[in-house]
């Protein structure tokens, strides 16, 4: 009886070893630079007109925000910018994480911490821009945009 | 004892220092996303909670730290768009120590606009 080591054949091919993990890190660096230049355009835009326009930071009140989310145009854009935004930022600090928490349970925590942040904010941020009430009812008036009395 | 790395891949220069400053600029500007999402989600509570918190960002002092939020975010998106064309564009590489010159013009520029705009503002004596 003797035992064999299986030698393989001399001129079987090589074969590169199939990754288990799927092309994540693919995608998470193509949507850093795809939701990057969309945000540019997002960040800039919303910048210029919350604070440069008409009376910049001071003009920002309640009816300010009112007046803004009543139209789905700006819905529409601080729900994108949001969503790019907080994907974004957390795919980021993932990556810093990944780079500078060498212990296996301190880069778990942080993850932890990180998704759950990111899971709140998104989650609240959206209920708050669909079911905003620019005109609510026992606010007094001169508080509100100018539309609610109208 | 801290761990020792054994060597470095940190060449310094333009390509580093641009890559720490998108590191830190981006994690700066993460937290106050956070924060931002929170005190815009006060409309939700009242017109005078969302008031009282808003009238905050409008002191000096919080004007002095959105002129610097201001100017992370934008050294952050003109570094994104070096970064991004250094890896698509096929002359990236090559010309990634002069993209962060213009970067850095491109950012003088912007906050030439925005800093006497915004500070005029923040103490114009409202």
């Amino acid at each position: 009886m003797s035992t064999q080591t299986a030698i393989p054949t001399p001129r079987s091919p090589y074969a590169r070893r199939k990754t288990t993990r799927g092309n994540f890190e693919l995608y998470s660096w193509v949507f850093m630079r795809a939701s990057g230049v969309l945000l540019v355009v997002l960040v800039f835009g919303h910048l210029f007109v919350n604070l440069m326009v008409g009376d910049g930071v001071h003009a920002i009140d309640f009816a300010f925000v009112g007046g803004k989310w009543a139209s789905p145009f700006w819905q529409t854009w601080d729900l994108l910018m949001l969503w790019l935004a907080m994907i974004h930022g957390t795919n980021g600090v993932r990556t810093i994480i990944n780079d500078y928490a060498e212990r296996d349970a301190t880069r778990g925590v942080l993850k932890v911490l990180l998704y759950l942040a990111f899971t709140i904010t998104v989650v609240l941020g959206t209920l708050v821009i669909f079911t905003f009430d620019p005109c609510p009812s026992d606010a007094p008036a001169e508080l509100l945009a100018s539309f609610c009395t109208a | 004892m801290p761990t020792a790395p054994a060597g470095t891949l940190y060449r310094g220069r333009e390509g580093m220092w641009s890559w720490v400053a998108h590191r830190v600029t981006g994690v700066l500007i993460f937290f106050f996303l956070l924060v931002h999402v929170l005190d815009t989600a006060l409309v939700r509570v009242s017109p005078e909670a969302y008031n009282a918190v808003i009238g905050t960002y409008q002191t000096p002092i919080m004007g002095l730290g959105e002129a610097g939020l201001v100017a992370a975010i934008v050294f952050h998106a003109f570094n994104g768009i070096r970064v991004a064309l250094v890896d698509f564009w096929s002359q990236g590489t090559r010309y990634q120590r002069v993209m962060l010159w213009v970067v850095l013009g491109l950012f003088v520029v912007t906050m030439a606009g925005f800093l006497p705009r915004h500070l005029s503002i923040v103490f114009g004596g409202h």
